[in-house]
């Protein structure tokens, strides 16, 4: 019970949004933020995020900032592209996690061998990544007929795709079952339906590539946590040189993390093709890659807590697909966001905070007031400017590793 | 001695253009072209009277571009969003130029100031998130980017467009003749090639405020120290949160005169053709100059240059974007090269220093 209420007390900013969002889809107009539709949505859009995030980890973990995540991810969609349109989608997932592998090493290269300034280098990666993907797209797709220089020809073929039985009305031998979840949602009942959409969203026409991707989550934390190899990992994330006195291969754990974060990164870039327009598109990552970092120091660089972060910066980009009167009663969410943030911060005694909250919750009070809409090229920042609010109030209590962006040179002590 | 350093520091950047010349041969000759042949086109095409031009006039905005980047990292600052304070500051400049008419060189001033203005606010927002709410600069300015391209996608379309149904892509009402900058041609008695831009001057002498700024002010110093010891900087009285601050105005103030040169001299008003992408080739250029005022000259005239020479390859049936490869590879091999030299000069240091105490 009392870790319960701790983490309630934790993830509240996680938590209250979610709690107002259940309110306000209550009323009629805004019923859309809570169908099983925007939670399946939110779920596609949140696993990608979720990969970078956990791309994130594996790297940083062992000490290496990895701001050339984007970069990976845009690898990882061309390298999909390329290897779905040759054989096939699984290969694509499989090429798509072996490009952004690549890249992954590149980073290595310079940042541990090397001991570049591990932003400069991931910056110069998330460069070259835009031209390659660009380049390769040309060499490769030139005698295709439904290709250009930014997108490639359609991947062929599909993943499988579940649906729970029983409970979301899944096929068993070839015969329909019943749709508990379903016809829960139709009832409308206050929170239950909510609770029902959710988990509908989750367990109906699920594709076998999303289960694969939230099955890292516990592979990580086991590989992370429970396995000498994560040990080690962590170990010299922390404090390389006491690693390496006892014997621990601080290079190479530095290369294996860097790497598998290369390849979670691919991953990452291969779900955005597949289970979106099959194609790669230049620009498709959008700042996802970004957007999976920020997700880590939401979940303050444990995989759980990434999850959660990812959840959420994915809703947000779920918004985007539906209604814009939906979106409209997102402002409500907002300033009642802001006003119960002011009344925490005043209530501790945080009266510049309070001041500050009060008046960005006014702000979005006077908007909503006065627009029956949100302007169409609003809505699709809504991810972006989630992601600063949420950091701006969270990222405080970071416990980062601590030697984190550090360059390490064997023999050297920092 | 010391020469002896600074020759091996110069050699970084060469040693670079040579390497990814020959990583970019071989990708050539893997895709079946003669990498020699595609050079010497390039060569001729980028040389003539006409590419010099655009070379230089693609210069004006990238050096601006890559100063505004360097005022940051000369404290370690990364200030990501060059590209979207420009575009914004660009964008609100031109739509409030065109509203109002004053004589010639006060207008030009006033649409400067006000994309400076702008551009500084924008820049100070990520500063205050790093410095109030601990949110990476990295991180919130790339979001700031995002952010930015769907305010400027709003109020072009939405606030600013002008109502003219002739213009079928939205655009903001075009600057009065007092609001441009004449092009350079008359003056260097140049007119038969197309019009340089009367920006460079400007360009050029913000490469010596910037060197003043950062060598000759104790703000420039503060930056310098706090960039190389933050610890030691922060026990010489160096309020890093302040100086946070500041260099982030600062760069988002030289990040607002991007724009300018584009604007005033050649576009007079903001459409989707507005020029993009200089926020982040700026980041290519201050790394590849070594956030010198001079390097970054020759960083930013090199880049325009490849630019401008690869436009030719499309028609020789080169995709044009091994240009794009090339200045990637220039950039991650110059940091590799640069890191290990600064080492290798270090040791060097070290060693003599231990070898006079030893004397």
């Amino acid at each position: 019970m009392v870790k319960l209420s701790n983490f309630l007390r934790e993830k509240y900013l996680v938590i209250t949004p979610i709690l107002l969002i259940i309110s306000i889809a209550q009323l009629e107009q805004y019923s859309q933020l809570t169908t099983s539709g925007t939670f399946g949505a939110a779920l596609r859009l949140s696993i990608p995020i979720l990969l970078a995030g956990l791309g994130g980890l594996f790297s940083e973990r062992t000490g290496i900032v990895n701001i050339g995540l984007e970069g990976m991810m845009i690898m990882g969609t061309w390298f999909t592209a390329w290897g779905g349109v040759l054989f096939g989608p699984w290969y694509g997932i499989l090429f798509g996690l072996g490009g952004g592998a690549l890249f992954g090493l590149i980073h290595a290269i310079a940042t541990v061998s090397f001991q570049v300034d591990h932003i400069v280098s991931g910056v110069a990666i998330n460069i070259l990544a835009v031209g390659a993907g660009r380049f390769f797209n040309i060499l490769a797709f030139d005698d295709y007929e439904y290709a250009s220089s930014t997108a490639s020809p359609i991947v062929q073929g599909e993943i499988g795709r579940i649906t729970l039985p029983f409970i979301s009305g899944g096929e068993l031998n070839g015969s329909p079952t019943f749709n508990i979840l379903g016809s829960l949602e139709d009832q409308n009942i206050i929170f239950l339906s909510d609770l029902a959409g959710l988990l509908y969203g989750f367990t109906s026409n699920i594709s076998y590539f999303s289960i694969i991707a939230i099955l890292m989550v516990p592979a990580s934390i086991y590989l992370l946590w429970r396995t000498p190899l994560g040990l080690q990992m962590r170990s010299v994330g922390e404090l390389p040189s006491g690693s390496e006195s006892l014997g621990v291969n601080v290079y190479l754990m530095k290369y294996t993390g860097v790497v598998i974060s290369g390849a979670l990164a691919g991953l990452a870039g291969a779900y955005l093709v597949l289970e979106g327009p099959s194609v790669y598109l230049e620009g498709q990552t959008n700042g996802r890659g970004f957007i999976g970092l920020a997700s880590l120091l939401f979940g303050n660089y444990r995989p759980f807590g990434i999850f959660l972060g990812a959840g959420l910066f994915g809703f947000a980009d779920a918004l985007q697909l539906r209604s814009e009167e939906s979106i409209h009663g997102l402002l409500i969410v907002i300033f009642l966001f802001m006003f119960i943030l002011t009344a925490r911060n005043i209530y501790m005694k945080n009266i510049k905070s309070g001041i500050l909250t009060g008046v960005i919750g006014l702000g979005f009070f006077i908007w909503f007031n006065n627009s029956t809409t949100i302007p169409i090229q609003f809505v699709y920042f809504t991810p972006h400017l989630t992601t600063l609010i949420v950091l701006s109030f969270a990222s405080q209590k970071f416990r980062m590793p601590k030697s984190v962006g550090k360059p390490y040179k064997k023999g050297e002590l920092s | 001695m010391n020469l002896r350093y600074k020759l091996i520091g110069f050699s970084a950047p060469i040693l670079a253009l040579s390497l990814s010349v020959f990583i970019t041969s071989l990708i050539l000759t893997a895709i079946g072209k003669d990498p020699i042949e595609t050079f010497i086109l390039m060569y001729d095409y980028g040389t003539t009277g006409k590419s010099l031009v655009s070379v230089f006039n693609r210069f004006i905005p990238l050096y601006i571009s890559a100063i505004a980047v360097a005022v940051g990292f000369k404290m370690g600052l990364f200030n990501i969003g060059v590209e979207g304070q420009y575009l914004l500051s660009a964008l609100l400049a031109a739509a409030i130029g065109a509203s109002f008419s004053v004589s010639r060189p006060l207008h030009i001033l006033l649409i400067m100031v006000i994309a400076t203005a702008i551009s500084s606010l924008w820049g100070a927002l990520a500063g205050y998130l790093k410095v109030s709410r601990g949110i990476h600069e990295v991180i919130s300015t790339i979001m700031l980017n995002y952010i930015g391209t769907g305010i400027i996608a709003y109020l072009l379309g939405q606030v600013f467009n002008d109502d003219d149904k002739a213009n079928l892509i939205p655009q903001t009402t075009p600057l009065p003749e007092t609001g441009q900058i004449p092009s350079l041609n008359n003056f260097l008695n140049i007119e038969d090639l197309p019009s340089l831009h009367g920006f460079l001057p400007i360009a050029i002498i913000l490469g010596f405020l910037y060197y003043f700024l950062i060598w000759k002010t104790t703000l420039g110093y503060n930056l310098r120290i706090t960039g190389q010891n933050p610890t030691a900087a922060k026990f010489s009285g160096v309020d890093p949160k302040r100086l946070t601050m500041l260099a982030m105005i600062i760069s988002g103030g030289f990040a607002g005169l991007v724009g300018m040169g584009p604007l005033l001299s050649y576009h007079h008003q903001y459409s989707i053709d507005f020029p993009a992408g200089i926020g982040f080739a700026g980041i290519g250029v201050a790394l590849l100059g070594r956030n010198h005022p001079v390097g970054m000259a020759f960083g930013a005239v090199l880049f325009a240059f490849l630019e401008r020479s690869s436009q030719i390859l499309d028609l020789r049936d080169v995709p044009k974007e091994i240009e794009t490869m090339m200045s990637a590879f220039i950039l991650l091999i110059v940091v590799v090269f640069y890191e290990v030299i600064r080492r290798y000069i270090v040791t060097q240091q070290i060693k003599e220093a231990s070898k006079e105490v030893e004397d």
